[in-house]
């Protein structure tokens, strides 16, 4: 009976969509209030079924109801109760009923708090919304119904595939769809503009936020699945340039421009037809993500269960969405006036420069990611593009990128002075040359190019402390001064200063990772020590043990430095009965500066021939900043969200100019 | 003007690659199938011990170059498509006369034996590949995988997975065919 409520609200809930996607844009199309007002109860509603709809599955899940095919195919009784209620998400059909979920939430939000947003804008804007809602629950529906039931009911499910058994996956997947349907919302206002003609300063500050809060949760999404990927897989690695790692990464990438370009246009209302654009692009490589990962396309660790069918589904959605949206840009992009032109040497001029290098970035890895498409229709011949493609390509793009990053902030609008902004970089600078110097002297090996790099890491680090240090004129003025400055700051300004620090942070990671891994694979004995890293391994035994749902041998693995005891490590080699699967845990220990990481691998000979356990052991330096730095870029972006003008979040008359002559306080 | 052209350029770049969407979604098509890249190359260095309590011999260099195709075959006893296609394999060695060896992979030499007893051993001769070694060698994503070699020692074929007979029919034989 509950299935059926489910079942039921998800019908109720298209209906909504429809209700939601036609009446307010024909209202405001009219200019009339009454037909515009449907808007905010319809997106209401529609939420409100498909929480209904989301509850009664997460019920079955959560009772064992093995008479759902999707609970039947993807639990199992003996599953932790976490487990059980993740386990919704875990699968092609559940997760997307999340999907639409996450999208119909960002349309009630708008219905709720766009309070202050002109009637026809906010009418426009909850439609596109319901446009989009239709698309996907369509899709659900007809395609990927969750509530299908099976009979006769089996005994017992198949049980959720063993590597998704874990807390770090179980919030991977919500987080990166608030991320990507997020972005939903700049494209929502991007196509209400466009069909209204008008983009003015107003427009992109109500965009900001909305973009912001899908940026956070899409850089959670990306460093929880990555971190899950390290610790999970046992390989060590936490970036793999796979296609589905990368459709992730694009949003983001371009997602990070539009929340540059976007200051732009509310600055200097400059920009207006690139900032729509990418708002558009942004979105539309979201929906590509989707449609990659649940139609085969491309070759992938990750696989949902493929099925051409719904690829044509997905990709006629696309064709609407992406080639009407565009169609709509090509039309009407041209009537739009831009703000006058700029100096190449101003903030906006940094910013485009950001833009450019970014979306070149984003380019770079769609081009990686599509290439063995493209050839294999071309001439039919199947090949795989890797890493060396991304690091020889990506790199090059990044670096400059950083090195601007640290200057940028410090350019004034309209007119800068680079020769005074890189003056106030001398802290900076020194720092740069100080951690490039230090890491010359204990770095002996790994590649060249991440000497420099760790200089420009701490260039940005230091770059963007500098900056807020020149704000508040810390040491140069008075303490007092310098507190009542620091108060008066605006969010928006220590959220930029947060989010750089956080990607230098990253960047410093990125580069201890890659440059100064170590590695070993061998076959331990009980007793057996050796020396790694520094540190003195000693494999002290191994246990089997009975998990919930699984078998596990677990080993005990001392690791000592200098004679003292750091840690036991206990990776674990687990089999899940029910799929009939192995899984590795993987035991780490961190400093904080870097990992000692143990995978344990199959039963093995030693060299003379005796039996023993195939260990693998990594050294892997600096990889915990990375996640500590997704974390500051994330603290960055919430502490943004936070100012007040996006609190307020109607446009208010521009404060005065700071008599100064100095940078107007700004992102 | 060229602005009114230029933005119609982000639909145009769509729409070609919606195009190759649309061509990548033919159901016949499957992506997770990377060709060898030692397809063509001569075989990797291979030289396996006999299984234990086989009355053949093992696996040389020489094996590869004996003038007329070989088919290489690698199993295990605890792989269950193996089972499934090990008829199609005696039939290759049997009916169409071709030399198939096995390299048992990662298995317990008395398993593997006990399966060769109990389903035939239609192998020429079989190496015993316990620690995975040449299955790393020639590039093994599982088993079974099924090579084809010519009489010089040069791979010329690889098919990943259990072979059935549409396979062995269609692509197969008439490759063998193309080598003789």
């Amino acid at each position: 009976m509950i299935v059926e409520i489910g079942h039921f609200a998800l019908v109720l809930a298209l209906v909504a969509a429809c209700v939601q996607g036609s009446v307010p844009l024909v209202g405001a199309q009219r200019n009339r209030a009454d037909w515009m007002a449907i808007g905010t109860p319809s997106a209401l509603l529609q939420f409100i079924f498909l929480a209904v709809s989301f509850a009664c599955l997460t019920y079955a899940y959560v009772v064992s109801d093995f008479s759902v095919v999707n609970v039947m195919a993807n639990s199992h009784s003996q599953k932790p109760l976490l487990y059980k209620v993740t386990g919704v998400w875990g699968n092609h059909e559940g997760s997307m009923l999340l999907w639409v979920l996450i999208l119909a939430l960002f349309g009630a939000l708008v219905a709720l708090f766009g309070g202050n947003l002109p009637a026809g804008l906010k009418a426009r804007v909850i439609s596109v919304q319901g446009w989009i809602g239709i698309a996907f629950l369509a899709f659900t529906l007809f395609t990927s119904n969750p509530f299908e039931r099976i009979f006769p009911p089996p005994l017992d499910g198949n049980d959720l595939n063993p590597l998704l058994q874990d807390p770090g996956l179980a919030f991977h997947p919500p987080m990166l769809y608030v991320g990507y349907v997020g972005f939903s919302m700049a494209f929502s206002f991007a196509v209400a503009a466009l069909i209204e003609g008008r983009i003015d300063a107003a427009w992109a500050r109500w965009v900001r936020p909305w973009t912001l809060v899908a940026w956070v949760f899409l850089t959670g999404g990306i460093a929880l699945g990555s971190w899950w990927a390290y610790y999970e897989l046992g390989w060590g690695g936490w970036w793999f340039w796979d296609p589905v790692e990368n459709v992730s990464f694009m949003p983001w990438l371009l997602g990070t421009a539009l929340l540059h370009s976007a200051i732009v246009v509310e600055k200097r209302e400059a920009l207006k037809i690139w900032t729509v654009l990418l708002a558009i692009l942004t979105f539309s490589l979201s929906l590509l993500g989707t449609f990659i990962v649940r139609s085969g396309l491309l070759t992938s660790v990750h696989a949902f269960a493929t099925d051409p069918e719904r690829g044509v589904f997905i990709l006629i959605i696309l064709l609407i969405t992406i080639g009407g949206s565009l169609a709509l840009f090509a039309i009407r992009a041209p009537q739009m006036r831009s703000g006058g032109i700029f100096a190449p040497i101003s903030r906006e001029g940094g910013l485009v420069l950001n833009n450019l290098l970014l979306a070149t970035a984003t380019a770079t890895v769609f081009l990686g990611t599509l290439y063995p498409l493209f050839v294999e229709a071309l001439d039919g011949s199947r090949l795989t593009v890797g890493p060396p493609f991304f690091d020889a390509t990506f790199v090059p793009i990044m670096l400059p990128l950083i090195a601007a990053c640290a200057v940028g902030p410090l350019l004034a609008w309209k007119r800068a002075d680079l020769a005074g902004a890189l003056g106030r970089l001398k802290f900076a600078a020194g720092a740069g040359i100080l951690v490039l110097l230090a890491t010359l002297m204990f770095a002996d090996d790994g590649p060249w190019l991440a000497i420099p790099a760790m200089g420009l890491a701490a260039w940005l680090f230091v770059g963007a402390a500098s900056e807020w240090a020149e704000r508040v004129k810390l040491f140069r003025a008075p303490f007092a001064e310098t507190r009542r400055r620091a108060a008066h700051l605006p969010r928006s300004a220590y959220g930029m200063t947060i989010a750089h620090m956080g990607l230098a942070i990253v960047m410093a990671g990125i580069i201890g990772a890659s440059a100064w891994k170590q590695e070993e694979i061998l076959v331990m004995q009980n007793g057996e020590s050796i020396v790694f890293a520094g540190y003195d391994v000693t494999f002290l035994e191994m246990r089997r043990i009975q998990g919930p749902n699984y078998v596990a041998e677990r080993a005990s693995i001392r690791v000592e430095q200098d004679g003292e005891q750091i840690a036991v490590l206990t990776p674990e080699k687990r089999f899940y009965p029910v799929q009939g699967m192995p899984t590795t845990e993987a035991a780490i220990h961190t400093t904080w500066l870097s990992d000692i990481y143990i995978a344990l691998g199959d039963e093995g000979e030693t060299n003379a021939g005796e039996a023993g356990w195939v260990v693998r052991l990594y050294y892997e330096p600096l990889v915990p900043w990375l996640w500590v730095g997704s974390l500051v870029m994330m603290i960055g972006g919430v502490v943004s969200l936070s100012d007040r003008r996006l609190r307020v979040g109607a446009p208010q008359p521009k404060p005065a100019k700071a008599p100064s002559g100095q940078a107007v306080p700004a992102e | 003007m060229r602005q009114r052209l230029l933005v119609y350029l982000p639909l145009l770049a769509f729409m070609v690659l919606a195009g190759y969407f649309l061509w990548g979604l033919n159901p016949d098509r499957n992506p997770s199938i990377v060709p060898s890249v030692l397809i063509d190359k001569p075989v990797p260095e291979t030289s396996l011990p006999a299984l234990a309590g086989l009355l053949q011999p093992g696996i040389e260099p020489a094996s590869f170059t004996i003038g007329e195709p070989v088919v290489v075959n690698f199993f295990a006893s605890w792989c269950i498509p193996c089972r499934a296609e090990h008829p199609l394999i005696a039939r290759l060695a049997e009916q169409e006369g071709l030399t198939v060896y096995g390299v048992n992979y990662k298995d317990k030499p008395d398993a593997a034996f006990a399966w060769l007893e109990d389903l035939g051993n239609p192998y020429h001769a079989v190496g015993a590949d316990g620690s995975g070694r040449t299955g790393i060698d020639w590039g093994l994503t599982g088993v079974p995988e099924t090579f084809i070699i010519d009489g010089e020692g040069v791979i010329r074929y690889r098919h990943v997975g259990p072979i059935d007979t549409t396979i062995l029919e269609e692509r197969i034989l008439p490759f063998v065919e193309t080598l003789r």
